[in-house]
């Protein structure tokens, strides 16, 4: 489970462009609960995920994972309970290593590496083992370079590499956003299956409304650094993607007059 | 040309090849352009050279000299990981502050060791001339280097530093401390170049401060000839490259020298090196990557 408790990410603090991003965020999500997150552009969606993930180290509040409170952990310790998923498909891997080299990579995720070869032992029957799996024909492609695979190939295997070695929680940050509607498609099946196979915590950020219902089991709006809007359930259940789009404008004229309250 | 000078520059472009190998290292897998080796070569030279006058056995003076380097490079990274300091700049005040503490070392600006025991002394009982001897010799030590380096590239810490150099977000992400894989690809990085500075000094016969004045052109040249000579498919081509492009330099170097009628002087090295490598930089084939590292300081 993640649990975030006044959670403040504050950018360029102190001089002209200081943005905040978090501002004083509460959320606790069950284990093996699935959120996706939708908000407009500079909500701080991404910058929950970092803080999650330790990429970004907030100014106040706690993270905690299954109840480890990990808020001072950089990003490489946190990595053994924490995988990810980059929105861009070139981020999440090394291009210019080849297919096994990645998942050798990943595979070593959360364990000391020592100087055994990467690539020894039984790793490749392993790696095409899970390649299979995908359904893609990557098995056949293990020694190919990363940058050869088209974008939806590496957000799979990105997926894939996210769940080589077991942990606690899955970030997506719009992880589809770069891919065609089918193959986005194809990812975002691939990461359901992943997800209850695992039964992996996951926050899922998208842009796609219809998406942010269709996947998962609860619904999170960001607005200004705040969470606007907490769906799940039967609430959720209901709702349909018109439905949200009014929630998302009716939330934010909320904010609005919150703000001109304050002000006023 | 005679082959006694051939040898020579084989001699002299297969110790190269150590710091070619270092610059690669540094340069290739990190993507952390360093300026260190000019201080860290003449450091190697300096600790290995004062340590064989004090009455040290050569083995030991020379293991001494790789861990010196060892120490320069970690300088280096630690200036940039901890600190902050862009990592060019960084090397630059290592390397310079370098020049201080090899006279220190050394006591005085030359030393000669042509009376000294060195590694290579026990060669001499060999059946072979002095002048096939020692680049033979060589030729194991440098590919026996490569097989080392190769192996650890390949292991899972190596792979573990390749990705950091290439996508340090992605490495963090998957449990890689790219600090500590910063510090100690540093350090390898330059224990390589000071083990060149000790054998090269041994080699000579002498150690001197200047010694490592144009020593990371001379390297870049190499690697960036080797790539040039040798398509880096796999890493097994990358560092062979490197070391096919420091003798190759070296042979063309000799070459130019020894044709009396283009008038080159041995001072006209750093120059025409220079020239070469911005050639080789601007040359259309150059592979698009190489370039932007080289040309914009390894940034991004
Ligand atoms: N590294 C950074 N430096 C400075 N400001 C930043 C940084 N990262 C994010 N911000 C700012 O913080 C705010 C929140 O950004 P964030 O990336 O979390 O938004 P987001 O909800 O992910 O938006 P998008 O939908 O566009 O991806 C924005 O105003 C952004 O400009
Ligand atoms: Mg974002």
């Amino acid at each position: 489970m993640i649990r975030l408790e006044g959670l403040q990410v504050t950018f360029a603090r102190g001089t002209p462009l200081e943005t905040p991003a978090l501002r004083g965020l509460d959320l606790t999500i069950g284990a093996g609960e699935f959120v996706t997150v939708i908000g407009s552009n500079g909500a701080g969606k991404s910058t929950l995920l970092n803080a999650v993930s330790g990429e970004v180290i907030p100014d106040a509040g706690r993270v905690l994972v299954d109840e480890t409170d990990v808020t001072r952990w950089p990003a490489a310790r946190r990595a053994g309970r924490v995988a990810r998923v980059f929105q861009d498909p070139v981020a999440g891997s090394c291009a210019e290593l080849t297919l096994e080299e990645n998942l050798a990579l990943a595979h070593a995720r959360g364990r000391r590496r020592g100087l055994r070869r990467a690539l020894g032992g039984a790793r490749r029957d392993l790696f095409r083992e899970r390649l299979a799996e995908l359904g893609l024909g990557l098995e056949a492609r293990l020694s190919e370079r990363m940058d050869r695979l088209s974008g939806g190939q590496r957000q799979a295997v990105s997926l894939l590499m996210a769940t080589l070695q077991p942990s606690r929680v899955l970030l997506l940050d719009e992880h589809t956003a770069a891919l065609d509607p089918r193959t986005a498609e194809m990812v975002l099946d691939l990461t359901r299956r992943v997800v209850e196979e695992h039964r992996l915590t996951t926050l899922m950020v998208t842009h796609s409304m219809r998406q942010a219902l269709a996947a998962g089991s609860r619904t999170l709006m960001l607005h200004e650094g705040r969470i606007a809007l907490d769906v799940s359930g039967g609430e959720r259940a209901g709702l349909a993607v018109p439905d949200l789009v009014a929630l998302f404008a009716q939330a934010r004229h909320q904010a609005l007059d919150d703000d001109s309250l304050l002000l006023g | 040309m005679s082959l006694i000078a051939l040898l020579g520059a084989v001699e002299t472009g297969l110790l190269f090849g150590l710091v070619a190998l270092g610059i690669f290292l540094s340069f290739r897998v990190l993507q952390f352009p360093d300026l260190t080796v000019d201080g860290s070569f003449p450091l190697g030279a300096a600790v290995a050279a004062t340590l064989i006058v004090s009455g040290w056995n050569p083995w030991l003076a020379t293991l001494a000299a790789l861990l010196a380097g060892a120490a320069a490079g970690l300088v280096t990274a630690w200036l940039n990981v901890r600190l902050g300091i862009l990592h060019l700049l960084a090397s630059i005040l290592t390397m310079i502050a370098l020049y201080s503490v090899n006279l220190r070392i050394m006591g005085r600006p030359n030393i000669s060791l042509l009376m000294e025991p060195t590694v290579f002394t026990p060669l001499e009982a060999l059946p072979l001339p002095g002048y096939v001897r020692l680049p033979l010799v060589l030729l194991g030590v440098v590919l026996l280097v490569k097989w080392l380096l190769d192996r650890f590239l390949a292991s899972e810490r190596g792979l573990a530093m390749r990705a950091t150099g290439m996508n340090p977000r992605m490495a963090r992400a998957q449990g890689i401390g790219t600090g500590a894989a910063v510090l100690a690809g540093m350090a390898l990085s330059n224990a390589l170049v000071g083990l060149a500075g000790a054998l090269f000094a041994q080699s000579q016969g002498s150690a001197d401060v200047t010694m490592g004045v144009g020593v990371i052109v001379v390297g870049l040249a190499a690697v960036i000839g080797g790539e040039a000579l040798l398509p880096p498919r796999t890493l097994f081509w990358a560092t062979l490259g490197c070391l096919v492009g420091s003798v190759v330099y070296r042979l063309a170097v000799a070459l130019a020298l020894n044709a009396d009628f283009i008038g080159l002087k041995a001072q006209d090295l750093n120059l025409i090196t220079a020239v070469l490598v911005v050639a080789a930089l601007l040359l259309p084939g150059m592979r698009r990557s190489t370039r932007a590292l080289f040309s914009r300081g390894g940034e991004g």
